[in-house]
């Protein structure tokens, strides 16, 4: 294997079983991925299919109020509703390519198994999804659209039961299907080469976006700001500014209610350096190395550890990264909302607080992109559960 | 010769299987697990593998995940299993090997824990996340005080990956019987003995075979050149254990006649 790291996190720390499909899914990575075939389909996939390319609104209300210009990466109007989907195209166009006949695919809220269930489809392939039992209750309308796509959708019971154990269930699976089967992985972490591919496929984000910010305003942003859960969208929106240095690259964890010592997602700000699904990253993790149940309002963000790659960009500096509590996420989803009729993911809404409540630390009249990741439809249940009230619909006691 | 190599040479001296049971530190509960360790080393061990419990076990099946979930709430660490196996040193005639994941190995620190195992009497490492690209540095560490990282590997592993391996292993090679999880089956698959052929021929070590053991007549449908030097059996001696069994009449079934080698 080669490049396997990110300065000292990364690696492919994996039972031996799952070695030969990991050096088939490089080979393929490097034969494959980047032939002019390849590259031809996937772009009329990604074009007529999903939706590329997405929009780079410029949002006029909130600027004047902020004081700069914001900038929104619309991957809320991609195909399914979320940047998801540029990953599993790709990964079911390889996996096709290298002869495989199934995908498996881990879920947490559900986007990333509804992207993969609706790729499986368009391309002919199997789909079983891998989802926490307590998300398979709490996000059932996921559920039902991965079925309907033709996904088998299996609830996880183990551990904590939810993404980390969804996890450990679909590379379980894989050890046993690995003839037939590929590993759709969701983010940009896992064993080597996940965080390379699944960074690659999302790159497309930031190619465009830098495209788009140079044609509309005839400069870069002084700032990019991306989510960060396992961190997929926010390397693919940042590899497009990677060699910028003048633009700076933030990314907002998850740092749940904000209670002291509450479970959060924020293993960049609060994790420390180990090893879990395949790779070294930062982690949440106790003292002698049993990983955290994590916490966020936002479903995709919701995982106790993070991509590599970032945990590198942080040591480097090269990357900053914050934090924002669930409170803050809500207000921002309301505020984009209501200032410019777009309804963003909780996940994104994490990217979005971070700039309402920090319009000091960017530069007055300058320029700030913002991932908006995905689309908020999907959580409309949870913010009923927490705002019901406000907007005259009955809310529902949390369980 | 590795003190690991030994025990299972000296079983095939005396023609039979060396037996390698794995139990999960602390399960069902301290006084068990303590009194299970020694009744299992009193019928015959020759090696036992004591499993270090993780919160994300992706190489194991229910029956060790729940074990490993259900001893966690107990508190169980790498320290107290090093501490607990330092007072009884002296007691085990069998050689021990830790089992667990990289994890709460490296957070207790490489450099410590081959300084701790050789203190506390334990031979050996299986670190099922650890393949050989990985493995190297800990490999060295781990050597310096004796202590052998056992390779693992399976029927998908190729003659030039084994051969990787077999530079630079020692002790036994853990066989793999199954593209799978640990856990219980009713028969070992038939797939296995090409695997054990090649390995063979890659090592000059033991070959143990485990994952989905439970009883010696399993082994006995396998030709002579499929035939491993010792048996791994795990999930179901914990699910014995469950069910209000002793180590001790677990441990007869492969002590006794049907323990015999076929050679």
């Amino acid at each position: 294997m080669e490049n396997s790291y990110f300065g000292k996190y990364g690696g492919c720390f994996v039972p031996e079983l799952l070695m030969p499909p990991l050096i088939e899914v490089e080979a393929a990575m490097r034969d494959i991925l980047p032939s002019q075939d390849f590259q031809n389909e996937l772009g009329e996939l990604l074009a007529n299919y999903a939706g590329r390319p997405t929009p780079l609104t410029f949002c006029p209300n909130l600027s004047k109020e902020l004081g700069f210009s914001l900038w929104l990466k619309r991957e809320d109007l991609l195909h399914t509703g979320a940047h998801k989907m540029n990953n599993c195209l790709g990964q079911a166009l390889l996996a096709k390519k290298m002869g495989k006949t199934a995908l498996i695919a881990e879920t947490g809220a559900g986007q990333h198994g509804v992207a993969t269930a609706a790729a499986a489809a368009r391309l002919g392939l199997k789909c079983t999804v891998f989802m926490g039992a307590e998300d398979v209750e709490r996000q059932a309308m996921n559920v039902m659209r991965m079925r309907v796509f033709g996904a088998e959708v299996h609830a996880v019971e183990t551990g904590t039961r939810t993404l980390k154990d969804a996890i450990n269930e679909a590379l379980r699976a894989w050890i046993a299907n690995q003839e037939t089967t590929h590993y759709c992985f969701g983010t940009a972490a896992g064993p080597h080469p996940f965080p390379r591919l699944v960074a690659e496929l999302q790159s497309v984000v930031g190619k465009e976006a830098r495209a788009q910010i140079l044609e509309q305003t005839g400069k870069l942003p002084d700032a990019v700001v991306a989510c960060v859960g396992g961190g997929s969208n926010a390397i693919g929106i940042f590899r497009g500014f990677m060699d910028d240095s003048e633009v700076r690259l933030l990314g907002v964890e998850a740092a749940g209610t904000g209670e002291s010592g509450c479970f959060n997602s924020a293993a960049l700000n609060l994790g420390t350096p180990g090893v879990l699904h395949g790779n070294r990253t930062l982690l949440l993790q106790t003292p002698e190395g049993q990983i955290e149940p994590s916490h966020s309002v936002a479903a995709g963000l919701d995982y106790p550890g993070v991509g590599p790659e970032h945990a590198w960009l942080k040591d480097t500096g090269r990357a900053w990264y914050g934090m924002v509590r669930d409170g803050r996420a809500l207000a921002a989803f309301e505020r984009l909302s209501q200032s410019e009729g777009i309804l963003p993911a909780l996940e994104s809404s994490h990217a979005l607080a971070w700039v309402f409540d920090h319009p000091q630390e960017l530069p007055q009249d300058g320029c700030v992109v913002v991932s908006l990741s995905g689309r908020g439809d999907k959580d409309m249940d949870i913010v009923r559960r927490h705002l019901g009230e406000k907007y005259s619909i009955p809310g529902q006691a949390e369980d | 010769m590795h003190i690991l190599e030994k025990k299972i040479r000296d079983a095939a001296q005396a023609g039979r299987y060396a037996v390698i049971p794995f139990l999960t530190a602390g399960y069902p509960d301290e006084d068990a697990f303590w009194k299970s360790l020694a009744d299992l080393d009193q019928a015959g061990a020759d090696v036992i593998e004591i499993g270090v419990p993780f919160s994300d076990p992706v190489a194991d099946g229910p029956v060790v995940e729940e074990a490993s979930r259900q001893v966690l709430a107990e508190g169980w660490t790498v320290a107290r299993i090093l501490e607990g196996l330092k007072m009884r040193r002296e007691i085990f005639g069998a050689a021990i090997v830790l089992m667990g994941y990289m994890n709460p190995f490296e957070q207790y620190g490489f450099e410590q824990l081959a300084q701790d195992c050789a203190e506390a009497g334990v031979s050996g490492l299986i670190v099922p996340d650890l393949p050989f690209e990985e493995a190297a540095p800990y490999r060295e560490t781990l050597r310096a005080k004796g202590v052998a990282l056992v390779a693992l590997v399976g029927p998908n592993t190729s003659e030039e990956r084994m051969r990787l391996y077999a530079k630079v292993s020692e002790g036994y090679v853990y066989v793999v019987s199954v593209m799978g999880v640990t856990g219980e089956r009713e028969s070992v698959a038939p797939a296995i003995v090409a695997t054990m052929e090649r390995a063979r021929r890659c090592f000059n070590l033991p070959l143990a075979l485990g994952f989905g053991l439970s009883r010696p007549e399993q082994l006995k449908i396998l030709p002579a050149t499929g035939q491993p030097d010792a048996a791994v059996f795990g999930s179901a001696l914990l699910k014995h254990l469950a069910g209000g069994g002793d180590a001790a009449s677990f441990m007869a079934r492969w002590t006794g006649e049907a323990g015999r080698r076929l050679d």
